[in-house]
């Protein structure tokens, strides 16, 4: 779209009636500002629409002569959302800057040569003639008063581990700063957030829990709508219904994010190491974007990036821990046993004899184990050879179109032994197997996805125990650096009196 | 050169094991944009096709070199003869319908270099007077940002002739087979055209043929306004 520049407002071309000079949005150098108007009587709808996002105007459902009315009374902005300096391309909706995910087309809505972001295509296509639209209106009110109301109705007690974290949280939250909560696998860290959540609720802000999985989403959502029952919760992921629902509590996705601009008080980020979000400078981007500035940001996880850990260390970064699981018993510490070339056995149909040993004891046993391989390739020559030993062995991978189905019959104990890529390193969690890697030296393992794949085992309160084995042909740093960070947990642990001797 | 200039795979974002060609080795022009991986996921057609409209012949839908569609359309005398010929590059399988739903409905553009190759190929072994892409109505050519079947041949390097435009802006696809047949006009020739139909042979380009109705009504309104002959080209069958 083109747009035509009086000293005052932008007019859309499509609504002039003559024919002056227009330009693309990205192509005027300095956007007017428009002074709110406040006798202006606005739409509450599009208000609702409208509020902490940024939007296309194809994905607003109000006619565009309406929309430029709350433009021109100072009611809502219309912002670039590409633009290029000398060579360099920046999508202001999804901060990519990386050239490779720039193109252009010939546009028919502006009549140009365009440049349009990939990297944020299937939120819909944003080009340099696409202008991002967000409200600067009065924010809406929410139905239901909150202050001074005893929001969260939860009955659990926390660990004295979690007690602590959830102090610092609504210390956090008080302030309005940033915290790392950095709890281990197992610590219980979701009942962490309650009380934090219910004083930024009490302060009257929005809050958003964001998530780089839509698992989590799902499975966060009944959860705090239990113990908030009072309180509207909008669930955001791909083709989730309450898009438009203008509320204090938003579960998201960090995708979904991208659609929100300076909308909430306080962020909370779970699970900060996973994929996505810590590869994808996209996704800290859409964070940021949809915070509002001043905001309180929690992030959550139980494996945050060796930057981070030395931003710990050094005291760059405010962070509290919980070393230790609930139910007081130690992470186990995974062992490292040498298995030696074993891709070349794979290739003649064999497996390293310790591994076999392994395997063995556990059906002799009978009790159920996971075992990761670092790829599909690996995993689908695997299974064959260790269903010599017993039938009731499975293999699962991301693509696995019965991937619910082979969870649940590992649930359910019809499985002994599930195979698997790094899917299932995080999130999953059967209550007392044992852990194995093969090919632990491989590059998929990173350190968090080591600690994380450890974190499976010992989980519940009645099997607390479970054994951990990396089998290797060469040890790593990353392997190394796991085992240390478990080891470091359990220590202080124990010296803070989290763990039963 | 330009050989294997990006390290990403245009399609699926993956680092590109770089596929060397005879074509690439001879030429040493060939740019390779498209990972091996999802280069071997377009299935080219082959074996014995319908000689007007290259579907793949299956045993219990021919008649001698024809499909049965082909047949129906050759029995109505409305439609007989319209369509010459139609000629497809890729069998149109989910990889290659996830590939041309992101091109056109997502506006993905440039996943149209994909093909460029191919098409240029192909478009160079036919005949023609002018290669005229299947119009949108001005709504969806201003909702798309583009025309998907007049960036297959501008891409290509050949130069479009608009001689069609759209009367009907419904949806075709949620009509039924009859329904399409027995539609009223849905493109007339552009009055302000100044290409003369006279004795022409025109090449209909659209990224995929399905039923042929939409193909087969454009080389109507041709025919009607003198072409001599109308055959068609898509990137899916
Ligand atoms: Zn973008
Ligand atoms: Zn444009
Ligand atoms: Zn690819
Ligand atoms: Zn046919």
């Amino acid at each position: 779209m083109r747009f035509a520049i009086d000293t005052y407002q932008l007019i859309p071309s499509p609504l002039l009636k003559t024919r002056p000079e227009t330009k693309t949005i990205s192509q005027i150098d300095s956007l007017p500002h428009i002074p709110l108007q406040p006798s202006f009587s606005f739409n509450h709808e599009l208000q609702r629409y409208l509020s902490g996002k940024q939007l296309l105007l194809e994905e607003l459902p109000f006619p565009l002569k309406e929309i430029q009315e709350h433009y021109q009374n100072g009611y809502l902005i219309y912002r670039k959302a590409l633009i290029q300096n000398g060579r360099q391309k920046e999508c202001l909706r999804c901060g990519t800057k990386d050239h490779r995910w720039f193109s252009t087309f010939p546009c028919a809505r502006c009549g140009e040569n365009c440049v349009y972001c990939r990297q944020c295509l299937m939120m819909g296509r944003v080009s340099s003639c696409t202008p991002l639209i967000s409200w600067v209106g009065p924010l809406p009110e929410i139905e239901g008063s909150v202050k001074d109301q005893e929001l969260l109705q939860w009955t659990g007690t926390l660990s004295a581990g979690q007690q602590h974290a959830s102090n610092a949280v609504v210390h956090a939250t008080r302030q309005q700063t940033e915290l790392l909560v950095w709890a281990v696998c197992g610590a219980g860290k979701t009942e962490v957030l309650f009380k934090g959540i219910e004083q930024a609720l009490h302060q009257g802000g929005r809050v958003c829990i964001a998530t780089p999985r839509t698992d989590v989403v799902l499975e966060l959502t009944p959860r705090i709508k239990a113990v908030f029952p009072d309180i509207e919760v909008a669930s955001l992921y791909g083709g989730s219904e309450d898009r438009h629902k203008y509320s204090r509590l938003t579960i998201a996705t960090t995708h979904q994010l991208l659609r929100f601009y300076q909308a909430f008080d306080t962020v909370i980020v779970d699970e900060v190491d996973a994929f996505p979000y810590s590869v994808d400078s996209t996704l800290q981007f859409a964070v940021q974007q949809a915070r509002k500035t001043g905001s309180t940001m929690i992030y959550l996880t139980a494996t945050p990036s060796s930057t981070w850990q030395r931003e710990c260390r050094q005291g760059k970064r405010e962070f509290v821990t919980i070393p230790a699981r609930y139910h007081r018993k130690p992470l186990p510490v995974p062992k490292f046993v040498w298995c030696g070339n074993w891709g070349k056995k794979l290739a003649n149909k064999a497996l390293p004899d310790n591994f076999v040993h392994w395997v063995k004891k556990r059906i002799e046993k009978n009790k159920q184990a996971l075992i990761f391989a670092p790829k599909i390739a690996s995993m689908e020559l695997i299974l064959p050879l260790l269903r010599n030993y017993h039938p009731n062995i499975e293999a699962v991978h991301a693509e696995d179109p019965h991937r619910k189905e082979k969870v649940n019959s590992m649930r359910n104990k019809e499985i002994l032994i599930l195979l698997t890529t790094t899917i299932l390193e995080r999130g999953v969690t059967f209550p007392n197997i044992d852990v194995a890697v093969l090919g632990a030296e491989d590059s998929i393992f990173t350190e968090s996805a080591l600690v994380q794949i450890a974190g499976r085992a010992g989980r519940s309160a009645q099997f607390p125990n479970g054994e951990v084995t990396f089998f290797h042909y060469g040890k790593t740093e990353a392997m190394v650096l796991a085992q240390k960070q478990i080891v470091s947990m359990n220590k202080e642990g124990y010296k803070k009196g989290l763990l039963d001797e | 050169m330009k050989l294997f200039s990006d390290e990403y795979c245009l399609i699926c974002h993956g680092i590109r094991t770089p596929v060397i060609s005879w074509t690439s080795l001879l030429l040493g022009t060939e740019e390779q944009l498209v990972c091996e991986e999802c280069q071997n996921k377009f299935k080219s057609l082959s074996g014995e096709r319908c000689g007007i409209c290259s579907r793949v012949l299956e045993v219990d839908y021919r008649k001698e070199e024809l499909c049965y569609d082909c047949i129906r359309w050759g029995q109505d005398s409305t439609w007989s003869g319209t369509l010459t010929q139609n000629k497809s590059l890729y069998e149109y399988n989910d990889f290659l319908k996830e590939v041309i739903a992101k091109y056109k409905y997502r506006g993905d553009y440039t996943l149209v270099r994909a093909f460029t190759s191919r098409i240029k190929e192909e478009l160079t072994s036919l005949s023609f007077d002018a290669l005229t892409p299947i119009p949108l109505s001005q709504e969806r050519l201003y909702e798309r940002g583009f025309n998907q079947a007049e960036a297959l041949i501008t891409e290509a390097g050949f130069r479009p002739t608009h001689l069609l435009t759209r009367i009907h802006t419904e949806k075709q696809s949620k009509k039924s087979r009859s329904d399409r047949i027995h539609l009223p006009q849905v493109f007339q020739v552009d009055g302000e055209s100044a290409f003369s139909l006279e004795e022409k042979t025109i090449l209909l380009v659209d990224d995929i043929y399905t039923t042929g109705s939409t193909l087969r009504h454009a080389a109507k309104v041709l025919l009607e306004h003198g072409a001599k002959s109308v055959s068609s080209f898509t990137l899916a069958r």
